[in-house]
């Protein structure tokens, strides 16, 4: 059998398409094995997972631990609100001592960009980046094509648009690089001041009128406008972005297509989705949450499996 | 390499004849019992004894695979990791009758993993296991077939492979296999 070409999931830009189907093949029998009446299987029972999180987090921390135990390894939780950190512990520091206590692999989301990357290249356990600060969040990006994989048959040949705060968002930059890797037509909308200068560069398509931008898509994958990172204004107030970036079920009514409508969470009901849209048949939110157990399990297995 | 036919494919028909008739006397109208064959390659036993019962009694049997990656004890043990096969059981085992049907039974280890892999799926009346071709003298574990095609003498080294007709065989046969020493 194949396996994967990394030994840390660090990004999405570090790994080969190869890498993506593995991992894709890999997520559909975990997912076989989640619709079971008993959900579990041994094959990490003698690997002990940390899951380390520097930055506040519900869904992503909820599925990997879920993950975690469903493959049977062992779990420590550590989150950095009540712990040393605060006290002037370095990164480094902070993960060796967790790496004495015997722990085979870390699960790591921090709000600096490039974290997982500079801990990599000083410690021998196996890291799965769960996001760091505005640069990749690769198994988000997964789960997503994943989802698009599994309503669609497959995601060459799809165009799917990424609407919102493409500036701050580490879905959006791993979901580019996911999409583009498995031959999808990416676009992305939003207003001006929350599109990186060089977006282009990498390829992709950008509109600014969100009602061109869903009549053009297949996929529209919608991402919150995350007030804490901003720290300038980039447009007047949240319902003037609603008003020209908000999606409702009116809009997705009238086109001339069905298109798949989806989101990573957490939703703000009211600014860039309505409650109508969140909740109608376009959405397949949930089952993104559902394929994120499965794809974790996946890239945990497939990564504890290289010696 | 060479190859050594053990079992030609009029002796493997009249083999699959004699495992079907020795399961009716245990089985009966098979109204409690189901087949699950295990991946790869237990699949097409599995599908062989069911058509060729489905045949004698004019009935189908509840037939299913299972796969068993997942639950093998050599994770991170091999040098390359192992690809996992679909699992598909339609039914629920619970207060069944099971019949695990392989190619070939080595070490015993691919069973002891299915019969902890199987769980999942309900808790069986009993288990038995039918295998076409026992490797004697291999066992780790303390696993014996309930039914069996043919034992077999083998060296460590050697390789039963089993061969359906296909698009690749003209036949079915069954070889042992000796590696050359390199």
């Amino acid at each position: 059998m194949q396996e994967l070409s990394v030994r840390h999931l660090l990004g999405i830009k570090d790994i080969t398409a190869e890498d993506l189907q593995l991992i894709f093949e890999t997520a559909d029998n975990f997912k076989d094995v989640l619709n079971r009446p008993i959900k579990k299987v041994p094959s990490l029972r003698d690997i002990t997972i940390a899951n380390v999180f520097f930055e506040n987090s519900t869904r992503t921390r909820l599925s990997f631990e879920l993950a975690e135990k469903r493959l049977s390894a062992d779990v420590i939780n550590f989150s950095s609100s009540g712990s040393s950190v605060k006290k002037g512990e370095t990164l480094l520091d902070t993960v060796n001592n967790i790496l004495a206590m015997k722990v085979d692999m870390i699960v790591m989301r921090h709000s600096s960009p490039g974290a997982p990357h500079f801990l990599s290249r000083h410690i021998d356990a196996n890291i799965v980046n769960a996001g760091d600060g505005t640069h990749e969040h690769p198994t988000q990006a997964l789960l997503d094509s994943f989802s698009i994989r599994e309503k669609l048959g497959e995601v060459a040949g799809k165009k799917v648009v990424i609407v919102g705060d493409i500036l701050h968002s580490r879905v959006a930059l791993s979901n580019i690089f996911a999409l583009q890797k498995l031959g999808a037509e990416v676009m992305v909308c939003g207003p001006v001041t929350l599109l990186p200068k060089y977006i282009k560069e990498l390829g992709v398509k950008v509109e600014l009128d969100v009602r061109k931008a869903l009549a053009w898509c297949d996929v529209a994958n919608v991402l919150r406008i995350q007030l804490e990172r901003q720290q300038m204004k980039y447009f007047p107030s949240l319902r003037e972005y609603t008003l020209y970036y908000g999606i409702d079920k009116k809009m997705l009514d009238s086109l001339d297509k069905e298109i798949v409508l989806m989101h990573p969470g957490p939703i703000n009901r009211g600014v860039e989705l309505s409650s109508d849209a969140a909740d109608s048949h376009h959405s397949i939110i949930l089952n993104q949450v559902e394929n994120g157990v499965a794809i974790r399990m996946a890239v945990l297995y497939l990564l504890a499996s290289k010696k | 390499m060479q190859k050594r036919l053990i079992v030609n494919h009029q002796l493997l028909e009249i083999m699959v004849m004699r495992l079907c008739h020795q399961l009716i006397e245990n089985h009966g109208d098979f109204s409690d019992s189901v087949i699950i064959g295990l991946q790869p390659r237990g699949r097409q036993v599995a599908q062989r004894i069911q058509s060729t019962l489905a045949t004698i009694l004019g009935t189908t049997v509840p037939t299913g695979y299972l796969d068993t990656t997942f639950h093998r004890d050599d994770f991170r043990r091999r040098e390359t990791p192992l690809a996992a096969n679909a699992t598909k059981i339609d039914f629920l085992i619970e207060g069944k009758k099971v019949i695990l049907v392989d190619d070939v039974l080595y070490t015993g280890r691919s069973v002891r993993a299915a019969m902890d892999a199987m769980i999942a799926f309900g808790r069986p009346a009993n288990v038995e296991l039918l295998v076409l071709i026992d490797r004697l003298y291999s066992r780790h574990l303390p696993i014996e077939p309930t039914y069996v095609g043919r034992r077999v003498n083998s060296l460590q080294s050697q390789r039963v492979l089993v061969e359906w007709e296909g698009p690749e065989t003209q036949e079915d046969n069954i070889w042992l296999v000796t590696k050359n020493e390199e």
